[in-house]
C-alpha cells in the first residue's frame, strides 16, 4: 500500500502529472471573483468564505478525471484487481494520494488567497480548520465519481454531474463552519459535521468504489 | 489449476461454453483459435476480472499472475521503479532476476516512456518475475516482440515450467513450447432457444 | 406462486398489458375528479385566496417525486440482490417519470411563492432540497444514458442510486440547518392539527391517489417498452452472432 502511495506522489510531482494545476485554478477562480461582483472590500469579505470554499471545491473537481482513468488506460488497474491489494484499499490510496497532491495545497493557499478577498481576520483559522476536515470528504467522493465513470470516454462532464450533487452536504457545512468563524460566530456544529461526513464517507464509500470499479473491469 | 464446465460472456452475450481443462504445474497450455472466438475473454474470466456465467475455476486462488495487451507501465517512471513498484505490490522480493531474464539491466534508469514498443514489452513481461506466482496467464505475450526476444521470453517461460509454474498462453506464433494446444474455438457457446429466451435477455 | 414470477420479462409483459386498462382508467378518473373538485368545488383561502389551488398539482407532483426516488432505490436493491433484469429496467423507467414530477413541484411551487410570497424562488429548506433532488435525478439519467453495456449500466446506476439516496438524506438535513426557511409545514401529516383544513384535504387525496396511479401506469408502460427495447437488442446481437 505504500508503494501505491508513493508512486501515486512520484507521478504526481514528474512532468505532466498536473501538479499545481489545481492550485493555479483555485488562484484564477479568486481572482476572477472581484471582477464579477466588484471591488467593494465589505462585500468582498463578506462572501469570501464561500467562494474560497466554492473555489477549492472545483479545483478540486477539476483533477478528478485523471484521478483513475490514467491507471485504466494503461492496463495498471486491471493489474491492480488480479494482485494481492484489495480493490477497496487501492481507491483509498489513490483518494490519499488525490487529497495530499491537489486538496492540501489547496488547504495551505486558501488563507493567502483569503487576503485578496478581505478575508476578516477571525475567519483564516477557522477556513483551514473547516478546509482540513471536510476536503478529504472531497476526495473520496470524487474517487467515487471517477471510478462510475472511468470506462467512459469523454467522461469528464458526467463526472461533474455525478459528483457535484454528492458535493452538496459537505459543501454547506464547510463553507457554514469558515463563515460562522469569520463572523466571530460558534463554529462547533459545522465543523463537527463536516468531521462526522468525512469520517463516514472515508469508511464507507471506498467499498462503493471498489465495487463500482469491479463492475468497470468486467 | 482446473477449469470445469466454464461459460463466459462478452458484453451480454455468450461466447464460450462448457470449457473443462487442467493446468498441472510444469506445463504449458497453448490457446488457439480464430480472432473473436473469446480467448481474451477466457483468460480475463480466469485471471478473475470478471464472472463466469457458469463454472469453476480452483487450485488458482491468489496464485494467478496476468498479464494482457497493456502492461500497466508508467512512462514518467525509469525502468526500475515500475518494477521495483509491482514487487513491492506482490510483497515478492527482488527485481534483479527479471531484469537479467529481459535484458534490461542496461536499460534500468531510462525513463519508460522512452523505450520502444519491443522494450516496453519486454518490461511488461519481466513483471511476470517479480509477483512470484505460479501460474501465468498471458496474453498475446510476444506482440511487438522482435525475433531474439521471442526466444528470450521462451526461454523464460521454460525455466519458469521447470521451477513447478505453469503457464497459459494465448498466442498465434509457435514459441517452441512444450505443452498441449488446446483450439478454443470447440466450446464456441451455441445459442439458446427462443423459447427460454426470457430472464437473461440472451 | 411468488411475487418474483413477475420476474420473468414475459410474464411482467402479459400481465401489465391485462391490468394498465384498468390502471389507465384509474387514473384519468380519479386525478379529474380530484382535480375538478379541487379547483371549483372548494372553497378560497382567507388569506390565499384561490392561488392557495395550485396545492392540488403541487402536492401531489412533490409526493410522487420523492416516491418515484424510493421506488427506484427499492428496484436498485432488487437488482443488485437478486439480479432480475425488470427490476433494473423499472428504476430506469422510472427515473424520467420521477425527474418530470420533481420540475412539475418545482415549477407549480415557483407560481405559489410568486403569488403568496411576493418572489419566484427562495432558498428555502423544502425548495432547495427539491432542486438537490432533480439534480440527483439528472445524474442518474446521464449515468444510464451514457453507458452501453445494458448490465453494467444497471449495476452502475443502482450503486449510484443507492449511495445518493444517503447523500440526499444527509443534503436534507444539511439544508435545513443551513436555512430554516420560509415554507409551510407538511400539508398532510397525521397529526391533525397541523392539517390544512378538511374542505381542501379530501379532494386532495383523490388528487394524490389520481397522481399514484399515473406513476403506476407511466412506470409499467415504460418498463413494457425498456424489456421490448432490450429484447430487440439481444435478438440483433444473436444476427450478428448467427453471421
Amino acid at each position: 500500500m505504500k508503494a501505491l502511495l508513493l508512486r501515486d506522489l512520484k507521478l504526481a510531482l514528474r512532468a505532466g502529472g498536473g501538479f499545481g494545476l489545481g492550485l493555479a485554478f483555485f488562484l484564477i477562480v479568486t481572482v476572477l471573483v472581484p471582477f464579477s461582483v466588484g471591488p467593494q472590500s465589505e462585500l468582498l469579505a463578506r462572501i469570501a468564505p464561500g467562494v474560497l470554499w466554492l473555489g477549492a471545491l472545483l479545483a478540486c473537481l477539476l483533477s478528478l478525471d485523471r484521478l483513475l482513468a490514467l491507471d485504466w488506460e494503461d492496463g495498471t488497474l486491471d493489474l491492480m484487481a488480479t494482485s494481492p491489494l484489495p480493490l477497496e484499499a487501492v481507491v483509498t490510496i489513490k483518494a490519499l494520494a488525490h487529497w495530499i497532491t491537489t486538496s492540501l495545497p489547496l488547504v495551505l493557499a486558501a488563507p493567502v488567497l483569503g487576503i485578496l478577498l478581505n478575508l476578516p481576520t477571525a475567519g483564516f483559522q477557522w477556513l483551514v480548520v473547516s478546509l482540513l476536515l471536510g476536503t478529504p470528504a472531497l476526495s473520496v467522493i470524487g474517487t467515487f465519481g471517477a471510478a462510475l465513470t472511468v470506462g467512459l470516454k469523454r467522461g469528464g462532464l458526467l463526472l461533474s454531474l455525478l459528483v457535484l450533487p454528492l458535493y452538496v452536504p459537505t459543501l454547506i457545512f464547510g463553507a457554514e463552519a469558515a463563515r460562522r468563524g469569520a463572523d466571530g460566530m460558534s463554529v462547533e456544529t459545522p465543523l463537527l459535521m463536516l468531521a462526522g461526513i468525512s469520517a463516514a464517507t472515508l469508511a464507507l464509500l471506498p467499498f462503493a468504489s471498489a465495487a463500482v470499479l469491479r463492475v468497470n473491469l468486467r | 489449476m482446473k477449469i470445469a464446465g466454464l461459460s463466459i460472456a462478452r458484453g451480454g452475450a455468450p461466447v464460450l461454453e462448457g470449457v473443462s481443462f487442467e493446468l498441472t504445474p510444469g506445463r504449458a497450455l497453448i490457446l488457439r483459435g480464430p480472432n473473436g472466438c473469446g480467448k481474451t475473454t477466457l483468460l480475463r474470466t480466469i485471471a478473475g476480472l470478471q464472472p463466469p456465467l457458469a463454472g469453476t475455476i480452483t487450485g488458482a486462488e491468489e496464485d494467478i499472475a496476468y498479464a494482457a495487451h497493456s502492461d500497466g507501465i508508467k512512462l514518467t517512471l525509469t525502468v526500475g521503479e515500475n518494477l521495483t513498484f509491482w514487487a513491492e505490490i506482490f510483497a515478492a522480493g527482488s527485481i534483479e532476476p527479471a531484469l537479467d531474464a529481459f535484458d534490461l539491466r542496461g536499460l534500468l534508469d531510462r525513463p519508460a516512456g522512452a523505450l520502444s514498443a519491443g522494450q516496453k514489452r519486454r518490461l511488461g513481461l519481466a513483471r511476470l518475475l517479480v509477483t512470484g506466482r505460479r501460474y501465468w496467464i498471458l496474453d498475446e505475450p510476444t506482440v511487438s516482440l522482435d525475433r531474439a526476444s521471442v526466444q528470450q521470453f521462451a526461454g523464460v517461460v521454460e525455466r519458469h515450467l521447470a521451477d513447478g509454474g505453469a503457464a497459459l498462453i494465448a498466442t498465434h506464433i509457435d514459441l517452441g513450447l512444450e505443452g498441449e494446444t488446446l483450439d478454443v474455438s470447440q466450446f464456441k457457446a451455441k445459442l439458446p432457444d427462443l423459447e427460454e429466451f426470457d430472464e437473461a435477455f440472451l | 406462486m411468488s411475487i418474483w414470477e413477475y420476474a420473468n420479462p414475459k410474464k411482467f409483459l402479459t400481465t401489465s398489458e391485462r391490468v394498465l386498462p384498468v390502471l389507465w382508467v384509474l387514473a384519468g378518473v380519479l386525478c379529474a375528479v380530484g382535480l375538478i373538485w379541487g379547483f371549483f368545488f372548494t372553497p378560497d383561502d382567507y388569506r390565499q385566496g384561490a392561488s392557495v389551488k395550485i396545492m392540488f398539482v403541487h402536492v401531489p407532483a412533490a409526493f410522487i417525486a420523492i416516491n418515484a426516488w424510493f421506488m427506484m432505490l427499492v428496484a436498485s436493491l432488487i437488482w443488485v440482490i437478486r439480479r432480475h433484469h425488470v427490476s433494473a429496467l423499472a428504476a430506469k423507467a422510472a427515473a424520467p417519470v420521477g425527474v418530470v414530477m420533481t420540475l412539475i413541484a418545482l415549477i407549480t411551487g415557483a407560481l405559489w411563492g410568486h403569488q403568496i410570497w411576493g418572489t419566484w424562488w427562495v432558498w428555502d429548506p423544502r425548495l432547495t432540497s427539491f432542486l438537490v433532488l432533480f439534480l440527483f435525478y439528472l445524474g442518474y439519467i446521464a449515468l444510464w444514458s451514457a453507458i452501453e453495456d445494458p448490465d453494467t449500466a444497471a449495476d452502475l446506476t443502482s450503486i449510484l442510486c443507492l449511495v445518493g439516496s444517503v447523500f440526499a438524506v444527509l443534503s436534507r438535513y444539511a439544508v435545513l440547518f443551513w436555512n430554516q426557511g420560509l415554507h409551510q409545514g407538511a400539508s398532510l401529516s397525521l397529526d391533525k392539527e397541523e392539517n390544512v383544513a378538511d374542505a381542501f384535504s379530501n379532494p386532495l387525496y383523490v388528487c394524490m391517489a389520481g397522481f399514484g396511479f399515473l406513476f403506476l401506469v407511466l412506470v409499467l408502460y415504460r418498463t413494457g417498452t425498456e424489456i421490448r427495447a432490450r429484447r430487440i437488442r439481444a435478438l440483433m446481437m444473436r444476427e450478428r452472432m448467427d453471421a
